[in-house]
């Protein structure tokens, strides 16, 4: 006697439902009535341009805009690669040694109570105003977050999974490779999709701070010259490169683990 | 699959155990010759898990041999150190004192010939089901061509051929369990450990799998090791029911069950299974850990 409790079934594609266009109409009306609002209410442009005049300005210095976004750009990336490449080790090195996890971890983690903004004069003061600066600044507040969520992935990897492994006969490395590494990965990704939106926020300080080029830079001139315009139409490309450093790293994780934005997906839509 | 040859060379050298009871029949050297060959000897086991605040003692000396191709269950209290005799075994964790012998071969360390089933399936999310299960072959750098076909053939026996390529969280929890089996299966291991492995399932689909695996047990003559808190499933799976004590864990009594084989899920309703089922039960009773006001 058998009792059949499932007629097995492939499994159909889950379509999870898409937001996208409903947060684009919500952003196409908050366009719509920051303009009706600039235009019938005579806000003066000094205080809130209009879309329109953003866009305007936007066309009219974008030569001089996109010269500035190579900057911001180089200073955002190198200092992204250089976070992943150095918080991703240690954080291995964290996982499999516990001399530096109580050595180095507690004080890696109390070091984020130091407001980065704060110390940014200090390493204008070291460095100069060079690049080098602006990528130590990004690397100090992109690289925290790659740290914490890859050691914690890292560590994920439930007991049985490691007993699995060795009853295998798993090798060490084996069990980095196969078994830890993948589970930690979700993790790993979202330590990184934080980081490239603090990597840009840690560009701009750093050029804040001390620069004489780059959006950062832009948007102190055009403040201390009260042109308000130009200060959007900088903070629209910001964002606009930000969005885009996000929307890569989501790429990327789309590609790498199918698997796990799926159980995301399926998980937001229960 | 090992063929007969390479099972007979397996048999060969499972000794029977040293220091065994000397008033067990089978072990007079009258009967040596053909007497059962004993996969697993368990002499004189015990294990203290040494925390920060405090020592707990989870098994204190236990003796059990299993014979080759032997169901055997392990059921008792909570905390009575029954997973841990089971990873003993495994050779995962180290006993405190004493000597487990497989095959004659003493366990030292962790040891690969053996599949294991835990509670949680542990699949790995990013592995398609086949994948999981050619992952034992993948670690083991065996021929992964040959090993996706036995896979499939595992997957096939369990009724997930056309599950495959779908992804762990794709499947019901019953399914997952059974591509866990699948997985401890493919390199045909001579013995199957496995630590409450339909604890977490429904009823229903616990009684499916219950059926599933003894179809499996029979035709693959392995021998199982089956960790459980449930006394009907003990019974119904089991060659012989091991009962342990509350911590310290220690073999209360071993109970063979003499149902006829093969089973079918409606031997539960006759009077020999509920007989089975009372005397396990007495025995929790008389350890204190069952209960009851009236009695």
């Amino acid at each position: 006697m058998s009792i059949d409790i499932m007629e097995p079934q492939p499994p159909s594609p889950v379509r999870p439902r898409d937001a996208r266009p409903y947060a684009a109409l919500t952003l196409v009306g908050i366009v719509v009535v920051w303009q009706l609002a600039t235009t019938l209410l005579e806000v003066p442009g000094y205080l809130l341009p209009s879309p329109a005049a953003i866009v305007g300005d936007l066309i009219r210095r974008w030569p001089t805009l996109l010269a500035n976004s190579w900057v911001t750009i180089f200073e955002i990336v190198l200092g992204f690669i250089i976070s992943v490449l150095i918080g991703i080790p240690l954080a291995i090195c964290i996982t499999y040694s516990r001399a530096l996890d109580r050595a180095l971890y507690p004080l890696i983690v109390g070091s984020q109570t130091i407001p980065k903004v704060a110390i940014a004069p200090l390493l204008l003061a070291w460095f100069g105003f060079g690049l080098l600066p602006k990528i130590a600044i990004v690397v100090l507040v992109a690289f925290f977050p790659i740290v914490v969520s890859s050691v914690v992935g890292l560590r994920s990897a439930a007991p049985q999974m490691l007993y699995l492994a060795r009853s295998m006969g798993a090798s060490p490395g084996q069990i980095f490779w196969r078994f830890r590494l993948p589970n930690g990965l979700p993790s790993v990704f979202a330590g990184m999709k934080v980081a490239t939106v603090l990597a840009v926020i840690g560009a701009v300080v750093a050029e804040f701070v001390g620069a004489d080029s780059g959006l950062g830079y832009l948007i102190m001139v055009a403040g201390s010259d009260f042109k308000i315009e130009q200060q959007f139409s900088a903070i629209l490309v910001l964002s606009l490169i930000g969005m885009l450093f996000f929307w890569v790293a989501d790429l990327v994780e789309r590609l790498l683990l199918p698997w796990h934005v799926s159980i995301r997906a399926d998980e937001a839509g229960s | 699959m090992l063929g007969n040859r390479e099972r007979a060379s397996w048999l060969s050298w499972c000794k029977p155990a040293r220091g065994a009871p000397a008033d067990d029949p089978r072990l007079t050297p009258a009967r040596a010759a053909t007497a059962p060959r004993y996969l697993i000897a368990i002499e004189g086991v015990s294990k203290v898990f040494v925390g920060r605040d405090a020592t707990v003692q989870a098994l204190s000396l236990v003796d059990l041999t299993i014979t080759n191709g032997e169901f055997v269950s392990v059921i008792g209290p909570s905390g009575c150190g029954k997973s841990t005799l089971l990873m003993l075994v495994s050779g995962l964790i180290p006993a405190t004192t004493g000597t487990i012998h497989i095959g004659g071969k003493r366990i030292e360390g962790p040891t690969s010939d053996l599949g294991i089933v835990f509670q949680q399936d542990v699949l790995l999310e990013w592995r398609t089901a086949l994948e999981n299960v050619v992952l034992q072959a993948q670690i083991r750098k065996q021929d992964l061509i040959e090993a996706r076909e036995r896979a499939r053939q595992l997957l096939a026996m369990v009724g997930l051929e056309s599950f495959a390529s779908a992804y762990p969280h794709e499947l019901s929890g019953g399914m997952r369990q059974r591509v866990a089996i699948c997985r401890a299966l493919l390199h045909d291991p001579p013995l199957l450990l496995m630590d409450e492995p339909f604890g977490a399932l429904d009823a229903l689909t616990r009684d499916q799998l219950n059926s599933d695996l003894l179809r499996i047990w029979s035709d693959r003559r392995m021998t199982v090791l089956f960790v459980t808190h449930s006394i009907p499933e003990a019974v119904f799976l089991s060659d012989r029911v091991v009962v342990m004590s509350p911590r310290p864990g220690r073999i209360e009594k071993i109970i063979s069950i003499e149902l006829p084989r093969p089973r079918r899920l409606s031997v539960r309703q006759t009077l020999e299974f509920i007989r089975y089922n009372e005397m396990v039960t007495e025995v929790f009773k008389s350890l204190g850990v069952l209960r009851e006001e009236d009695g």
